[in-house]
Order: C-alpha cells, then structure tokens, then sequence
C-alpha cells in the first residue's frame, strides 16, 4: 500500500520524475501458503477415494482373518500417541521460529522427526507381524484395501521426515530466512494435516474394524 | 524463486511470514493438544473397554468423536479461520469437503445397495436362466 501515492498529478506538475499508482506488481500475501493448502486438499480427495474404497471392501474377508482378529489396539493407541505427540513438539518448534531462536528451534524439529520415525517403525512392525502371519495385502480384498490406505498414509508420513531432515539442513547453512520461515510453515501444515488423517484411520479402519 | 524471496528479506515490508504465524501462541498449541489426548482417549476406551454394546450406536459415536477431533486440529494446529488467505482457504476446504462427502457417502450407499440387490437376487436368476436353458 506504501507503493501508492495519492496525488501523482501534482508530482507531475512540479516536474519531478512521474509517479505512477503501481510501482511494482502486487505480489499476493502468503500465495505459497494458499498453493500449498490446495495441494493438502487435492490429497485429502486422494485419501477420500481410499476411505471409499476401504469402506466398501473393509467386510470382504474371503474366510481370511478379520480385523478383530487382526488389529492390536493398544499398538495402535501407541501409533496414535506418537503422531500426536509429534504434532505438539512441531507446534513448538513453529513457536520458537516466531521468536527466531535456531537453536531450539532446530532441536524441536529433531524430537518431532523422531516421534514420526517411532511411529513408522511401529506402522513397519505391524506390517511386519502381518504379513508373517499370512494376513498380507493379497489375502483379501479387505486387507488390500487396509495395506493401500494405510501404507500411503505411512509412505507420507516417510516423505514428510524426508522433507524435515532436508529442512534442518537448509535452516543449519542459510539460517532462519524468509523463505526458510515459508518452507517451515508448509511443513507445519503438512505434518499438522496427516494427523488429522490419522484421525479418520484410527476410527474408521482399526477402532470401526475390531466391531463385530 | 529464493533469490526473489531472500530479496524480500531485506525490505521491511517482509511482515508475511510473521502474520502467517501470529495465531500460533503457547496456549493454543496446548490446549489443542489437551482436547486431542481427551477425544482420543475416550473413543479407545470405549471400544477396548466395550462400553457400549450396540455394535451401530458404538460406530456413530466413534465418528461423532472423530469428526469434533478434526474440527479441533482444524482450529488449533492449522489455524483454519474464515479470515486466513482472505477467505480462500475456508472456501477450498468447503468444496473439498463437498467432495469427500460425495465421494465417501456415494460409493458406500451405492456399493452397500449392490451388495443387498446383487448378491442372493443374482444367483437367483442364474438358477433360473439355468432352467430356461433349452
């Protein structure tokens, strides 16, 4: 708004070097942010048409095992207390980037990334445990539908870790920059949007999935 | 595109970033955090406990529990608000919202109605397609 001057035809006047109502282009506020929000709203469709897809093949057993026979909850509940967790120690870490502190806010980045490496090495045993089992995502249509869900679920949360440790290498050589500050705050949404993801898998896949 | 960005740095107009973040206090973090833990930990309680026996009722709840736990991430972790991105936030969540519902709520009814229509009414006609044989 400061770029606007009111009165150009007086500038004029006094023949002064012409004043124009834009000096520069318009650049719109947080337009990365706005972008990004979409793309997290083009994955919600994508995990939308999985839920979909889980809802309508989740009873199809083939006379293989069901998910009361399959799902740990108390492993699950531990999941879901590594995501969460995560999702705070991010929070604090967005916190102390408001307040420009590196340091701390480097180290809060790292606790989260851990929380989200526990949670997939637990997401990686279950996988383990059931495809030992013979519960695999070839069993039955039900399983398959679980493995893709919940397996793209997993493969984001991987990508979402990956993203993080590129991040705390860029915040280490350039500081917390503009455009740092920008790339963490795309993360945040990220992170913050997978949990809420996570809510509808716990519910729908393993709580709904125990009920007889 | 970070040249551009990092020119920005040394002008003092450079207040996106933080406006981004102004919502984001200590509080908010922790009480989100806090109604999280509590919409959590019910819906595993009632379920592992087996609270309720009604296997229909037990599934709403479960999901009304989820729904508000959404709400509640939406508010506090991602500072959703009518006003953020001039609007245009809300508004992309509004369809895709839409979206979801369409897409859940239709492939379910359909696929459930297919399930009921289809499977003992199609054996049904095969037997007698199998009789009109000549």
């Amino acid at each position: 708004m400061s770029d606007m001057h009111a009165n150009p035809s007086a500038a004029i006047a006094e023949n002064e070097t012409p004043q124009f109502w834009m000096t520069k282009d318009h650049h719109p506020e947080n337009g990365t942010l706005l972008g990004f929000w979409i793309y997290l709203m083009s994955d919600c469709l994508i995990f939308a048409c999985l839920f979909a897809c889980y809802g309508v093949l989740g009873r199809n057993y083939a006379g293989g095992p069901s998910g009361a026979d399959l799902f740990e909850l108390p492993l699950v509940a531990l999941n879901t207390a590594m995501l969460l967790l995560s999702s705070i120690t991010y929070g604090f870490a967005v916190l102390e980037m408001q307040k420009n502190r590196r340091g701390t806010m480097m180290a809060w980045l790292i606790i989260t990334g851990m929380f989200g490496a526990a949670f997939l090495g637990i997401e990686l045993y279950e996988f383990a445990h059931l495809i030992h089992e013979g519960a695999g995502p070839q069993r039955s249509a039900f399983l398959s539908s679980f493995f893709t869900l919940v397996g793209t679920h997993g493969l984001h949360v991987t990508f979402g870790i990956v993203w993080l440790i590129t991040l705390l290498f860029q915040v280490g050589k350039h500081g917390l920059t503009g455009a740092n500050k920008r790339r963490i705050m795309c993360l945040s949404m990220f992170w913050h949007f997978l949990d809420v993801v996570w809510i509808g898998v716990f519910t729908f896949v393993y709580l709904m999935g125990v009920l007889p | 595109m970070s040249a551009h960005a990092e020119s920005h740095d040394h002008h003092h107009d450079d207040h996106h970033d933080d406006e981004v973040v102004s919502h984001s206090t200590m509080g908010g973090y922790l009480l989100g955090f806090f109604l999280a833990v509590v919409l959590t930990a019910i819906p595993f309680w009632l379920v592992m406990d087996k609270v309720i026996p009604d296997t229909r009722t037990l599934s709403v709840v479960l999901l009304a529990f989820a729904a508000i736990q959404i709400v509640v991430h939406m508010i506090y972790f991602l500072h959703m608000d009518t006003k953020s991105q001039g609007g245009w936030n809300m508004l992309a969540l509004i369809f895709t919202l839409v979206l979801v519902v369409i897409t859940l709520s239709g492939s379910i009814w359909v696929m459930f109605h297919m399930n009921a229509n289809m499977m003992p009414g199609m054996s049904h006609d095969m037997s007698q397609q199998v009789k009109n044989l000549p």
